[in-house]
């Protein structure tokens, strides 16, 4: 086994490509290493990339805000202009293991886990964030829910890293909200999740939404069917139990030690419901 | 030996203060040695292999491939473990347990094992290691192996107890009965009658710390172990019988103990240690993995009881009856049976029937969990208790006292009873604030007793006392819970000298006399009274010294708050001796003073206990949260008072797992799907409230001091209290423990559906 930890992306990018055998990325290890102490991989090549330039900052742009790949779930909570653009992001990484993992973990690394009940993931791919990968062939932007392609799986290239997660600047009179259901109050994975991003419009009326499951399929589900609900609403009861019941019906979900399908599709309804009021409020609606 | 241990009503100076842990410093500073932490020049690594399989047959094992491979010391199997248990039926299981035979009897059963130079050379060997399998189908739901169709487990086996001997075998292995009067009349005098099943879920205790030891086999046929235990001295007789040794060649030390609940009271790992050390010709260390933990050590039962009791309209219960199934992995137990003698012995019952299953799952070998088998048949009858005082519309608590066992009530188990406490917590409960607090939407509370039986047993200590006055006290019970404090209290009293002088230890198998374990709430009760009894000879010892000293005649010596003191007219002008003035001169008044004491610790008194639990559910995704809890338990007398309490907010907290979240889950396939604390769900800390206690002392007439074991009653009554709460808040009976979110949801929703 070999650990390397480059001081460049075209270093680790490099190492990556050329690697012989089975590679692994380390920023935080919070299942990286879990992975490997219980003796499920043994990775040849660890490429550490803590060390590269930038890769430990949040940044805020004329666009928005860019996460580098390194960024700890707790370093985001210390953000304060991240939190009030975004608090559902935030809240969803704030939610990950324990405090002692947050301090380790990346949602970056979470995304690339690419685990279906991963708690950042709904809020990222409700919030339209996108992930910067640099590979061998140069430096592409794509959207978050195209990364996971199912569970343990991701599209990314041999070689590629993703350098960062891009979330847009906020328009006015906007929110979003994250909310899990896990039989703990933490340390624990999502059984469902739903994470809701909303805008509205100065009547209060919903302007655009994306509404996003989590753990209820092999990736986070994105439903179009939801949003096209919400929109246009002043999220009214009626249109809540609509949404709870589109959401229900959206998924797609298994029965296994965490929970069954029936529970599941119905707390997938109940969580929605939740995440969209929250929002809702958050973006100044009454 | 003259030692006298009935209750003398003294007051205490010592005894109730609670002073810091003599363990203290060293666990919160990482500085005390746990099981793992022992360490030998040269040692090896130690790894098992284990089946995947639920049951299969073991057709052939083949070791020469990681025999051949660099830094591989040695390989065994059960050839390298004879059967050396000479007829006796529980050490073969426990055998086959260690290192299994003929068959693999559930998915993480040993079938080999490695010791190596590393751990990565180690885990290489296990899997160079080729097993030819044969599979056989399965059985892991208690209820599904007691049918006359399941699977067999072990055909030699035929059910006992029953009146005529059955011509099959059966995976039902024993059928006992317990009870007194005629429960059929019974029933016909009842206004009421509640009827209802239950099933309660395969638990694990949850004990932080894995099983781990080094085990260092010497050539000349002597062996040391250093091992995390419940009771190294149990461990010292069975893993010497099983490797064919004289106990007295075989020293064992056990380190600190990081949870043991029952799970740390039999060997899983230690005999193959042994085995792969004396192969060696090293030392070997093993540490079990958390998955190995769940799979392979000591789980408690899952059950399925069927409960039916009847009461008149004033609310006196006219019968009470319970058949009790409970699974005991692939080996005989006596689990049903405890469970069967609990069921009801909270209650004055002039008519009670219990009868108990064992039966045999493709499941890891039960072990003991604190008060093993009582929160299952306490979750049964207390459910129905409750349900039952609904029906006739009483208050709960008033029907409880009203049926309440008293002084002199036959218990349903047989036994009479002395002074005992039930009535006591129950009247505590009904005058607590926590029964009156105002309580929101969707909140329930509920409450519910528990009883354990608990255990004296043998017990060796010795008392010795320095030169500088100062005093060691070494006892033969592993402290779990703060005993070494307790006992240290304990010495300080009867010698009447500062606790800051005594220092406890636990001692090696080699240092004491035979020691039981620390199980059935022990430890504090049984040491105690040992400690009692060498204090008061090592007291006898000093007042000659001081005779001596004064040249008087002993009986003319007294002792009094840690001095001798001359009695009488004639002794006048003599000032008092201190404990140290004598130790200080005892090299020239006949050499080291010290107390040794050897007993059987009789009379432990039983234990009961009242819960009460306030509970939120979430009617929409069945979410639970625990918003108040307060427990009310006698402890006979609470000599360190800090760690009694800790005692019962253990078993509380331990409880609230087990009702609300934790279960063995296993696949159709037969192999656990859950083996590590992601999925196996113990609460954390932000999952508990601060757990209320109150100690009621109704001293046990058979202790000096008027001691109760406390460490087991409190995880009894939590599995009904938290199932009268849910039950309360839900608006239905919950039947089925854990009552995980799933399942209250599902129970939420049948009423919905039913009501519309």
């Amino acid at each position: 086994m070999r650990y390397i930890r480059p001081l460049s992306m075209e270093d680790a990018v490099g190492q990556l490509a050329g690697s012989s055998g089975t590679s692994a990325i380390l920023a935080g290890g919070s299942d990286l290493l879990v992975r490997m102490k219980g003796g499920f991989i043994e990775p040849d090549l660890i490429v550490d990339i803590k060390a590269i330039d930038g890769l430990s900052e949040i940044r805020e742009t004329g666009d928005g805000f860019s996460i580098g790949a390194a960024v700890p779930c707790a370093v985001l909570g210390e953000s304060a202009a991240l939190k009030k653009a975004w608090p559902g992001v935030v809240e969803a990484a704030k939610l990950i293991g324990s405090k002692q993992v947050q301090g380790r973990c990346t949602i970056t690394g979470n995304l690339c886990n690419a685990s279906p009940a991963a708690d950042s993931v709904p809020a990222l791919v409700a919030a339209g964030a996108r992930a910067v990968v640099v590979g061998p062939a140069g430096r592409r932007t794509i959207p978050v829910q195209s990364v996971p392609t199912g569970p343990g799986k991701t599209s990314l290239a041999k070689g590629e890293i993703i350098e960062a997660i891009l979330l847009d600047k906020r328009a006015p009179r906007s929110g979003d909200a994250y909310l899990r259901f896990i039989p703990r109050t933490e340390m624990d994975i999502a059984v469902v999740s739903a994470g809701v991003n909303l805008t509205l419009d100065e009547h209060g009326v919903v302007k655009s939404a994306r509404v996003a499951l989590g753990a209820v399929a092999a990736t986070v589900l994105l439903v179009e069917e939801a949003a096209q609900v919400l929109i246009g609403s002043r999220l009214d009861e009626a249109t809540l139990e609509r949404l709870a019941k589109v959401c229900a019906g959206a998924c797609r979900p298994i029965d296994d030690k965490r929970g069954t399908i029936e529970f599941r599709r119905k707390v997938a309804g109940v969580l929605a419901k939740r995440a969209a009021t929250t929002a809702y409020a958050r973006a100044g609606g009454k | 030996m003259n030692f006298d241990p009935r209750f003398s009503g003294r007051k205490f100076t010592s005894v109730g203060t609670r002073p810091i842990r003599p363990d203290g410093i060293d666990k919160v500073t990482g500085r005390a040695r746990y099981g793992a932490d022992f360490n030998m020049a040269g040692q090896l690594v130690g790894r098992i292999l284990r089946s995947p399989h639920a049951h299969a047959r073991i057709v052939k094992i083949d070791t020469s491939k990681a025999e051949k491979l660099a830094g591989v010391k040695a390989v065994i199997t059960a050839a390298d473990l004879p059967d050396l248990t000479d007829g006796d039926a529980a050490m073969y299981d426990v055998l086959d347990n260690c290192m299994a035979r003929t068959k693999a009897l559930y998915d993480g059963h040993a079938v080999a094992a490695v010791a190596a130079v590393d751990a990565r050379t180690a885990r290489q060997a296990l899997k160079l290691i080729e097993v030819e399998y044969e599979l056989l189908p399965h059985v892991t739901d208690v209820d599904e192996a007691a049918k006359h169709t399941a699977p067999l487990i072990n055909d030699t086996i035929f059910t006992e107890g029953l009146e005529e001997k059955p011509v099959k075998p059966s995976n039902v292995t024993k059928r006992s009965q317990f009870g007194h009067g005629d429960v059929h009349q019974g029933f016909g005098h009842a206004d009421f009658i509640v009827e209802r099943s239950f099933k309660t879920e395969q638990t694990h205790q949850g004990y932080i710390e894995p099983h781990a030891c080094v085990a260092n086999f010497s050539s000349d046929g002597t062996a040391d172990l250093w091992v995390c235990t419940q009771g190294h001295f149990v461990y010292r007789q069975h893993c010497a019988q099983l490797l064919g040794m004289e106990a007295s060649k075989l020293r064992v030390t056990s380190s600190e103990i990081g949870g043991g609940f029952g799970g740390k009271t039999h060997v899983w790992a230690e005999p193959v240690a042994l085995a792969l050390s004396r192969k060696a010709g090293r030392p070997v260390k093993l540490v079990m993995t958390r998955d190995e933990v769940f799979r392979a050590s000591g789980p408690t039962s899952a059950t399925s009881i069927d409960v039916k009791i009847g009461a008149r309209k004033d609310g006196t219960i006219t019968a009470a009856e319970a058949t009790l199934r409970y699974s005991c992995g692939p080996y005989a137990g006596s689990w049903a049976e405890i469970g069967a003698m609990t069921a009801f012995a909270c209650y004055k019952l002039d008519n009670v029937k219990t009868v108990g299953y064992e039966v045999l799952v493709n499941r890891p070998k039960t072990a003991a969990y604190r008060a093993p088998s009582a929160p299952m048949a306490a979750f049964a009858v207390e459910s129905a208790v409750d349900e039952l005082a609904k029906k006739i519309g009483m208050d709960p608590v008033d029907f409880r006292i009203r049926n309440a066992a008293q002084e002199g009530t036959r218990s349903s188990y047989g036994p009479v009873y002395g002074p005992i406490g039930i009535g006591p917590t129950l009247e505590a409960v009904k005058s607590h604030p926590h029964m009156k607090a105002p309580l929101g939407k969707n909140q329930g509370r509920g409450m519910a007793c528990g009883f354990w039986f608990n255990f004296g047993g043998q017990t060796c200590t010795d008392l010795n006392i320095g030169m500088d006055g100062s005093v060691s006290l070494a006892v033969g019970t592993v402290d779990v819970g703060g005993s070494r404090a307790s006992l240290s209290l304990v010495a300080a009293e009867e010698l009447g000298i500062d606790y800051a002088q005594v220092k406890a230890i636990v001692a090696d198998t080699s240092s004491l006399g035979y020691n039981d374990m620390t199980d059935g709430s022990r430890g504090t009760f049984s040491s105690s009274m040992a400690t009692i009894s060498a204090a008061r000879n090592a007291i006898k010892i000093l007042r000659e010294r001081a005779a001596q000293m004064w040249d008087i005649a002993v009986d003319d010596v007294v002792w009094e708050k840690g001095h001798a003191i001359a009695k009488g007219e004639k002794h006048g002008n003599l000032g008092k001796l201190s404990l140290k003035e004598i130790a200080v001169e005892s090299g020239k008044t006949g050499g080291p003073i010290a107390g040794h004491s050897e007993l059987v610790a009789d009379g432990a008194g039983v234990s009961f206990a009242t819960h009460i639990c306030d509970i939120e559910v979430d009617p929409e995704t069945g979410a639970t949260r625990v918003l108040r809890y307060t427990v009310v338990q006698d402890a006979g007398k609470a000599v360190h008072p800090t760690y009694v309490e800790g005692q019962y907010q253990g078993g509380a907290a331990q409880g609230i797992g087990w009702a609300l979240n934790e279960e063995y889950i296993y696949g159709k396939d037969g192999r656990l799907q859950n083996p590590g604390f992601l999925d196996y769900r113990i609460p954390v800390c932000s999952d508990l409230p601060m757990i209320d206690t109150q100690i009621l002392e109704i001293p046990n007439p058979n202790h000096p001091y008027g001691v109760r074991g406390v460490g087991e009653t409190s995880i009894v009554p939590p599995l009904a209290a938290i199932a009268n709460a849910v039950s309360n808040a839900a608006g239905v009976r919950m039947t089925h423990i854990p009552m995980s979110p799933p399942r209250i949801l599902a129970a939420i929703e049948a009423v919905r559906e039913w009501s519309k």
